[in-house]
């Protein structure tokens, strides 16, 4: 670090002003008049005595006004927040004051002066220092038997390594899951929240269905769910859909896309391809959806292609057709894994 | 080896007369000596000034922070184990969550004073992360994290890092959508983590998202690991502080090698313990006043669900604000994904910040060249590379947040959501140099100003005519104690390197890095206006002397301006005209 | 404090096993079937329509006021590009004239992004009448009769799960407390505070503008009116916590910690700094001139 210990260049010029030492202190009207500090000290035990005061009717407060189902209201607020929060911060604020009031008017006020040391030791501490270290470090031998040493940093670095492997079991590797959802063939695409099936002629063009699977709705022959609790969660965090219908003849579709809606009717994964919110902000004039959590718009008549907004990839539109009674069903799962990108996704086994 | 010492030297004190108070001390001091650290301790000095608060809204928020969260955690359950709702808020009674919204619901409507204290916990935490900030910025401004404080820097940098995860880890525990979906989209930016990220995932929901141990591991770092660090950190940025002594403002009295304030006893004790209750009490009133994360509007979180207005707290607007505006770069090469979209603000921008806020004493020491202690204040205008730099981050940061809250701007002032898009995007590359700039130039307008002080008095308001009718403002000298505090200031050295070769013609082995170095402290320093010299002061003060005399004899006259500057003693210099 | 204050006496059914709740259900049920067969059957079945002299007064009053966009019979007006002026009215039945015109969204004050609300232009007959004369020209959904709408008969897990189609469906534009958001190019879905319920019913069962249409076929008229339900039950709750701040989530309360929050804070650390007054020094000599 040679070119640290360079020699700053030294500006000879002279202070232009001497300092002229601390200024004299000028007693406050408290320190010379009796009736000033007579008045303050009133002022202080005041605040305290108020402090009391308020804190009491904090202690009212808790006891007389209602909360939970029918709670006592106040200007249209909970008056049992508005009050205990309001005298708690009054009695709080009223010490406050009070002690500040105290230091200010009655405290002495002179300044004082303390010096300071530099933050290094002093030399002869360092060297003091250096040498105990170094008869430690000499009795100790660590220098003269390098295996001893070597060996004892070989144990501590392996250490690190139960430490790391025991992380092993926070969770499960993530195999094949993010590639699918539970979407299959056949699945009937049902409206959220009640389940209700859905025939193509329910929907009026420019309507929009939050969806989900038939399956998050049915149950077993016992009549329990099939699927719930923490697995239902996991689920619909990648099997939720909308249904949207418009004019067939505002719909682009690609090629191979020709047949996976029902006369205006298109189903898109609801899982924003940037970072995974729920999207449903769907305009039915200029059929686009936005994210409301980073604005990605996607273009539902134009297979769900960005057209703002941060995500790098279409929305995934699930295939769907009809079942012998008429309702609308998947065709299949989705042909990519839904949601926001990780690193081999695109080596996914969709099959 | 000598023969052992007796003893070390030291002789403990005789047991004094008991009185009651006494007594107890003795007993303490016998078994703790702490009358040898307390004596220099109790009269401890601590300057006056008002940006020296800032840190204390921060410390006692965190004291706030430790009180309510323990009351809430009273009956907070940190499980995501399903229940049915059956709570006194009928607009959500009868509906399947998770353990932990039902027990923040509980807290909200059951327990008397339980809403207040969610609030007030919410309210401390914006402020603790808030005063930190602010505090920062104090340091920063006046250059107090200079030597020998590099370190206390770099704990209180870390300190805001633990506070952003903390707040982050406490706004996700209710497990309402709002809190969930902020969950989400952490699993987002997890993700996107190159080679690792599903597995990253995995490893943190304990399976695919949402999982069922968020919660509960979030609850831990909450309440044990990071206020743990938080309040180790605290303990050795206070023990820093006092080793180091309070930085002070230059003044007359005030040096480099003294410290001038009140004691620590009583003033100080009455100060601080007063800031305590009034930051206590600001604290209550907001709580009991202002609604904050109305949980039981959200709903409990479900993952087909989300609402408009999904922010997370201002502290990671600015994250949000970098995620909103990136545009949707992604590339697709081997099989591979490479979200930049999501990888580049969520990870790698953070990680740059926090480089630059914990290196920035090195960057800048390494630029100027100074390794010596400070231990006065510098004036804000006085360094104004730094200042301006302050002022391009403090831009790129409310840029940022108002970004991460375009949606809200949007509605509220009835704009077009997509070209506030588009105008941050640009913005964020062409407004910070722009602040920076004109802060720059700002600082060293003042520092000409304060110059024109010292050479040429004060701008007194007393406009003057002279005999050929030419007006002239009169121009009145600086008290002593004033023009002192201007000048008490370093001036500025350059950098300018070690020669280029030596006399062999041979290049010092990293020239071009010291070459570097010179021209950024040229730059560092460039226009920057020094103090006078002694000499340029007195030849000052001689000219303003001449002037006065060809401006207007004032003997007799009513006035010389004096009266009417409020900064001079007119005792027994009354006006002519009593009134 | 007494004296300011009251105490909410008839919430919905906090006991859910009330004696009347089994006749209250029977009498939902009834009327949503009946509000069920309102709806599905065909418009000519109102009564309004069939009034010749109502739709000659809104015939005419649309010529005035509507046909300049919409086109003169309502089949509505195309630009030279192909792009929609005004979207023909056929068929969008006397739901959607009277929340258009209702809610003073219609007529509209200028062609823009989207058509604000405003104080209504018609009263409630022309509205009427206007409604009649739009329902004439093509079978479309009805004005809802008040007890489809009315959501203060349904019984509290009604509500409750009008809450859960809120989140579902309302929220990603509305906001969770219904305070609106944005949406692209300057459009915004609008706060639901103190609309109608007869309005917010219409909104769901025609999609005014960019809103999607909620047809009754899939939303029942029932899962509307518990919407409903639920929307009316959290504007009469108190605000629990204090004053709301606008509803409009963490971005409006991380302003409010910076303004109030640190802004009073700084300002109290101002004063416990600041220099107290000082007796000035007086000397008995005068000073030097």
């Amino acid at each position: 670090m040679s070119d640290d210990n360079h020699e700053l260049e030294h500006v000879a010029a002279a202070e232009p002003i001497a300092d002229p030492g601390l200024p004299e202190h000028l007693p406050r009207p408290t320190d010379v008049d009796p009736v000033m500090e007579k008045r303050a000290e009133r002022q202080v035990a005041t605040l305290f005595g108020l402090s009391s005061v308020f804190a009491i009717l904090t202690c009212v407060a808790y006891f007389s006004l209602n909360i939970g189902g029918h709670p006592t209201v106040f200007l249209g607020m909970g008056a049992s927040t508005v009050a205990l929060g309001g005298c708690l911060g009054l009695a709080l604020l009223a010490i406050g004051i009070g002690a500040i009031q105290w230091s200010r008017k009655l405290m002495s006020d002179h300044e004082i002066v303390e010096y300071r040391h530099p933050a290094a030791s002093p030399q002869e501490d360092r060297d003091e220092a250096i040498a105990a270290l170094e008869v430690g470090i000499a009795e100790s031998g660590i220098g003269r038997r390098p295996l001893v040493r070597n060996s004892l940093l070989g144990a501590m670095a392996t250490l690190g390594l139960p430490a790391i492997v025991f992380l092993r079991d926070l969770g499960p590797l993530p195999g094949n899951k993010l590639a699918h959802t539970v979407w299959a063939r056949g699945m009937q695409v049902v409206q959220d929240v009640d389940g209700a099936k859905i025939k193509p002629e329910d929907m009026e063009i420019g309507q929009l269905v939050n969806a989900e699977p038939e399956i998050f709705f049915a149950t077993n022959s016992e009549g329990q769910p099939v699927i719930e609790g923490t697995a239902l969660l996991q689920a619909k965090a990648k099997a939720a859909v909308i249904l949207v219908r418009m004019h067939p003849d505002d719909i682009k579709a690609l090629p191979d896309r020709r047949n996976w809606g029902i006369d205006g009717i298109l189903c898109y994964s609801k899982i924003c391809t940037h970072v995974g919110c729920p999207i449903s902000l769907w305009e039915q004039q200029t059929h686009h959806l936005l994210c409301p959590c980073h604005q990605s718009t996607f273009d539902l008549a134009d297979n769900g292609k960005v057209i703002f907004g941060p995500a790098g990839r279409h929305l995934p539109q699930l295939p769907i057709t009809l079942d012998a009674d008429g309702y609308i069903v998947a065709q299949s799962d989705f042909t990519e894994p839904v949601g926001p990108s990780y690193w081999e996704r695109d080596r996914s086994n969709l099959t | 080896m000598s023969a052992p010492a007796a003893s070390n030297g030291t002789t403990p004190a005789a047991t004094a007369k008991p009185n009651p108070a006494g007594a107890i001390a003795n007993w303490a001091d016998e078994r703790l000596g702490i009358a040898t650290s307390a004596k220099k301790q109790i009269r401890k000095v601590f300057p006056d000034h008002w940006s020296f608060m800032l840190g204390e809204i921060a410390l006692w928020s965190f004291v706030i922070l430790l009180l309510t969260g323990v009351f809430l955690s009273l009956w907070f359950n940190p499980s995501m184990g399903e229940v049915v709702y059956n709570g006194s808020y009928d607009q959500l009674r009868g509906i399947h969550m998770s353990e932990a919204y039902a027990s923040t619901l509980h807290i909200s409507f059951d327990v008397r004073a339980g809403l207040l204290m969610r609030q007030m916990h919410h309210w401390a935490a914006m402020l603790f992360i808030a005063a930190m900030l602010v505090h920062m910025m104090r340091v920063f401004l006046t250059g107090a994290f200079r030597k020998p404080r590099e370190l206390n820097w770099i704990i209180g940098g870390v300190l805001l890092l633990l506070g952003i995860l903390e707040g982050f880890a406490g706004y996700s525990l209710p497990d309402d959508l709002l809190s969930g979906t902020g969950l989400r989209i952490a699993d987002g930016l997890v993700k996107a983590t190159p080679v690792l990220g599903s597995y990253m995932s995995f490893f943190m929901f304990g399976g695919e998202f949402p999982g069922d141990q968020i919660i509960p591991r979030l609850y831990t770092a909450h309440v044990l690991l990071i206020p743990g660090l938080i309040l180790a950190l605290i303990a050795a940025h206070m023990l820093l502080l006092v080793y180091h002594k309070h930085t002070q403002w230059p003044g007359p009295g005030r040096t480099e090698q003294n410290v001038v304030g009140y004691p620590m006893m009583p003033v100080y004790a009455a100060k601080a313990g007063g800031f305590f209750f009034i930051v206590f009490g600001v604290v209550a009133l907001m709580g009991g006043l202002m609604t904050i994360n109305p949980v039981w509007r959200f709903g409990p979180y479900n993952p087909a669900e989300v609402t408009a207005g999904s922010q997370p707290d201002w502290y990671m607007g600015i994250a949000e604000g970098l995620l909103r505006i990136m545009p949707g770069w992604e590339t697709h090469i081997w099989g591979i994904t490479l979200s930049w979209n999501v990888f580049l603000p969520g990870q790698v921008a953070p990680m740059v910040l926090l480089g630059i806020v914990l290196g920035y004493p090195f960057i800048e020491q390494w630029v100027t060249g100074d390794k010596r202690e400070h231990h006065l204040l510098e004036r804000p205008r006085n360094a104004p590379t730094r200042t301006a730099f302050l002022a391009a981050m403090i831009s790129v940061y409310g840029l940022l947040w108002a970004a991460g809250g375009n949606d809200i701007l949007a509605t509220q002032f009835h704009l077009d959501l997509n070209t506030i898009t588009y105008f941050m995007r640009g913005a964020i590359f062409i407004v910070p140099p722009l602040v920076f700039i004109i802060a720059k130039r700002w600082c060293i307008s003042l520092q000409r100003h304060d110059n024109d002080m010292l050479l040429h008095g004060y701008e007194s308001g007393v406009i003057m005519r002279d005999a050929d009718g030419g007006y002239s403002e009169k121009h009145l000298p600086l008290s002593e104690e004033h023009a002192y505090r201007l000048t008490a200031r370093n001036r500025d050295q350059v950098y300018t390197g070690v020669s280029g070769a030596d006399a062999n013609g041979v290049e010092a082995p990293n020239a071009r890095v010291d070459q570097l170095r010179a021209r950024l402290s040229k730059a560092w320093f460039a226009s920057n206006v020094q103090k006078p010299t002694k000499e340029e002061l007195e030849e000052g003060h001689h000219h303003a002397e001449l002037e006065h005399e060809h401006e207007v004899p004032l003997e007799g006259h009513a006035a010389d301006g004096h009266q009417f500057d409020g900064r001079h003693d007119v005792v027994g210099d009354d006006l002519t005209h009593k009134h | 404090m007494r004296l300011f204050t009251r105490k909410i006496s008839a919430r919905l059914s906090t006991r859910r096993r009330s004696r009347v709740a089994a006749p209250a259900v029977l009498i939902v049920a009834l009327l949503a079937t009946g509000g069920l067969v309102a709806v599905l059957s065909p418009a000519s079945a109102d009564k309004a329509s069939s009034d010749a002299a109502t739709i000659a007064k809104g015939r005419a009053l649309f010529a005035v006021s509507c046909s300049s966009c919409h086109g003169s019979n309502a089949e509505g007006v195309t630009t030279e590009r192909g792009n929609n002026y005004g979207p023909s009215l056929i068929g969008v039945g006397a739901a959607a004239v009277d929340f258009q015109v209702g809610t003073g969204r219609m007529p509209m004050a200028q062609p823009g992004a989207q058509a604000m609300q405003k104080a209504p232009v018609f009263n409630s007959d022309e509205i009427a009448a206007l409604a009649a004369y739009v329902a004439s020209l093509g079978p479309g959904p009805s004005i809802p009769t008040a007890d489809q709408y009315d959501g203060s008969g349904v019984t509290n897990a009604q509500m409750v799960q009008g809450g859960e189609f809120f989140r579902t469906n309302c929220t990603a534009c509305h906001n969770f407390a219904g305070s609106g958001g944005a949406l692209p190019k300057g459009k915004y879905a609008p706060a639901l505070k103190g609309v109608s319920s007869k309005h917010i019913f219409e909104a769901m069962l025609t999609g005014p503008q960019q809103m999607p249409v909620f047809s009754n076929g899939v939303l029942s008229p029932l899962d509307k009116k518990e919407i409903i339900a639920y929307l009316k039950t959290n504007e009469s709750a108190p605000s629990y916590g204090g004053f709301t701040l606008g509803s409009i989530g963490p971005v409006s309360e991380g302003m409010f910690a910076w303004l109030v929050g640190i802004g009073s804070l700084v300002g109290a650390g101002i004063w416990i700094t600041s220099g107290t007054s000082r007796k000035k020094k007086t000397t008995t000599k005068g000073a030097d001139a």
